[in-house]
């Protein structure tokens, strides 16, 4: 199988363009990238087709070694139809941006801007932490002053004993 | 006559229906009628070829009068006719959904007669993604629906609809050429595009062509299935879309990529080269996925985030090329269509009935609406895999896999689907704790209808009934749960066996390659 160098640079040329484009902000040039993309697949899918022979048509005389390959053209066919539809749509979508922005560029997504500015601290959940879980009434709350309820008590007296001097 | 060689009517009939309906575009009603009657003719002959093939085995369809290795073929197995009648039934409940929606707003919100005939092109493109042979007709098969789903996503073409509608269709077409670069490849390399003659083929090629063919449609098919570094594109487009395009796309179009990943994993590079890196990007998909799901308050980009992180589940139940492991992936595809597709139906309800999707706004809309709740709490558990619901049963069947794989990597994926799960419990907790049970006061912003007495925002009929029935159907998939994870380890074992497919379309002559276990996932 030989291959055709010409077509081979083209094609690596294209690829290479058509990824510098569509890493762009533009529409129109994401557009033009895309298009570039799908050019150069076209190009690869006819490489894969072998020798380069006379049209797939049947003739009696011709040796079945002399004929191109069909297929990989009926699948150019396809795509090529595919991305016409692709291409038509997006330009809708450009002269739409236009329309509502007046802008030819990506636009940022608001609720993940202000998701990613959200601080970590949540006001609703972490502000009021709620000591007491339980809705029955405990006198003695924390395992701690079950244990020990004196001396949980001398805090208690010395603080009223403070409030009473005062 | 076999019943098989109707399966092409599951892709017509809905072109058809579209045609006919983009013929009565003046008629809503008639419009209405037709794309109903259609998806359910279309339903109904899928539930005649599930059964065929249950009885049957696999067969095959050649279209067009060029036998296989030429021309296309559709093939029907297990694993595909229970992929046919699950998102049809999916996709029915969704155009009832959108029926009712269009009739309660007006056609103001999910405007324009050009709904009924896209959706149909998307339900014919979806059909043929799953019945196809062929890798060309794959390709064909995405495009229908990408292309369709581009209408659907951008549909009445408002400011942040365009601008999602903008990131998704340029991810898309990347993923597209990506996926006919490695067509090109692959007919350069082996001189056939039929699956089958590819499956015998590409065998002969060395380990590194191989490889690298591998991995390419891996790529292409990450991206539409949104596995961890290739999801970026899915929590950012999906909740822009009026609710029940959102609801389908959920369900439907990552799962084609999924089932595309299965067949490629399954059929054409059988063995274990790629099993280490697809398990590290099923644990990274799931966790990554999940905390993402932790930072919203918008519930539909949360179900979002959610829905790429339960991928990571059927990428790890495909990454470990048993029986168990892959017919549990094949159970948990089918229940996740099903649930992810009617926690989206509700969350349109709620934006219905509280005027907003934001759980900052909402609150006690469980004694608002008490059918509402019920409605969001038995799928979101069933998402979350609590007992005895599908989602427990298929995350226990996926877990029991990874238990008998016993390999440390699969181990730490366990683990990590365990945490998964309980996070996504963590999740869904929290937007039911405050759209549903806190008092609409409670709320940072309370949305006004919430506080407003009297029978404000009333649900419509249709929509409530489409959506309880997709709940109903949730629940039947884990009242049947027995039957159905029999038919799907049937399906993993006939696919993982690969002779059924490949003689079907080859015929009994052909020799099926041994599958080479080069024993890297030990």
């Amino acid at each position: 199988m030989s291959i055709n160098l010409t077509l081979l640079i083209v094609m690596g040329v294209l690829y290479a363009c058509g990824i510098y484009l569509i890493l762009e902000r533009s529409l129109t040039r994401v557009l033009l990238g895309l298009m570039l993309l799908a050019n150069a697949t076209n190009l690869l899918i006819l490489s894969t087709g072998g020798y380069a022979g006379l049209a797939p048509l049947f003739d009696k005389e011709t040796a079945s070694t002399q004929y191109n390959d069909p297929l990989p053209q009926a699948l150019i066919l396809t795509s090529i139809v595919i991305s016409f539809a692709v291409t038509a749509f997006m330009l809708g979508i450009i002269y739409r941006t236009w329309a509502l922005a007046r802008q030819d560029e990506i636009q940022d997504d608001l609720e993940d801007r202000r998701v990613a500015r959200t601080p970590s601290f949540d006001a609703e959940d972490d502000a009021i932490v709620p000591l007491e879980t339980s809705e029955f009434v405990v006198t003695a709350s924390t395992p701690e002053e079950r244990l020990h309820p004196e001396a949980t008590e001398t805090p208690k007296t010395a603080s009223s004993r403070e409030g009473g001097s005062a | 006559m076999n019943l098989a060689n109707l399966s092409p009517l599951a892709v017509l009939l809905p072109i058809l229906g579209a045609a006919l309906a983009f013929v009565l575009i003046r008629h809503t009603a008639a419009q209405r009628v037709v794309s109903i009657v259609i998806l359910s003719a279309t339903l109904l002959l899928e539930c005649l070829l599930l059964a065929s093939v249950w009885e049957g085995g696999t067969t095959s369809v050649t279209l067009g009068g060029w036998l296989p290795p030429w021309g296309v073929v559709l093939v029907v197995d297990q694993f595909s006719s229970l992929m046919l009648v699950v998102s049809t039934v999916v996709s029915l409940a969704v155009l009832i959904y959108a029926t009712g929606q269009g009739m309660a707003d007006g056609d103001q919100e999910a405007p324009v007669s050009i709904f009924h005939p896209t959706y149909l092109i998307l339900v014919a493109g979806v059909s043929n993604a799953f019945l196809t042979g062929d890798l060309f007709n794959l390709y064909v098969g995405f495009e229908i629906l990408l292309t369709a789903s581009y209408v659907l996503m951008t549909l009445g073409g408002t400011g942040p609809r365009i601008r999602a509608g903008v990131t998704y269709v340029v991810v898309s077409v990347v993923s597209s050429v990506l996926f006919l670069i490695a067509i090109a490849m692959i007919y350069g390399a082996t001189g056939t595009i039929t699956m089958a003659d590819l499956a015998i083929k590409l065998a002969e090629l060395d380990q590194g062509t191989q490889n690298l063919l591998h991995v390419m449609l891996l790529v292409a098919f990450g991206i539409k299935a949104a596995v961890f570094p290739l999801s970026f594109w899915l929590p950012d487009s999906y909740p822009t879309a009026p609710a029940p395009v959102t609801a389908v796309f959920a369900g439907l179009l990552t799962k084609v990529g999924v089932y595309a990943m299965v067949r490629t994993e399954t059929l054409l590079f059988p063995g274990d080269t790629l099993n280490v890196p697809l398990m590290v990007v099923a644990l990274l998909t799931m966790v990554v996925g999940i905390l993402g799901a932790l930072a919203q308050s918008d519930i539909k980009r949360l179900l979002s985030f959610t829905l790429v992180s339960h991928i990571g589940y059927m990428v790890f139940g495909l990454a470990m090329s048993s029986i168990t492991g892959l017919g549990a992936a094949v159970f948990y595809v089918a229940h996740h269509i099903t649930v992810q597709t009617s926690l989206f139906l509700v969350t349109g309800l709620i934006e219905r009935r509280g005027g907003s999707s934001s759980i900052d706004r909402l609150g006690g809309l469980a004694k608002l609406s008490p059918l509402l709740a019920l409605l969001f709490f038995v799928p979101a558990m069933n998402l979350a895999g609590i007992p005895p619901f599908s989602g427990f049963l298929g995350k226990l069947g996926l877990l029991q896999a990874g238990v008998q794989l016993g390999t440390p990597l699969a181990i730490v994926l366990v683990v990590g689907g365990v945490v998964t799960s309980l996070l996504t419990l963590l999740a869904i907790a929290r937007v039911w704790n405050r759209a549903f049970w806190r008092k609409p006061e409670d709320a940072e912003y309370p949305d006004p209808v919430l506080q407003t007495p009297g029978n404000v925002g009333v649900l419509p009929r249709t929509m409530v009934g489409s959506t309880a029935g997709l709940v109903v159907f949730g629940v039947a998939l884990t009242v049947f749960a027995g039957p159905l994870f029999h038919l799907a380890d049937g399906s993993a074992e006939i696919m993982l066996d690969r002779t059924a497919y490949i003689h079907s379309v080859l015929g009994d002559s052909a020799q099926v390659p041994s599958v080479g276990q080069s024993g890297a996932a030990r």
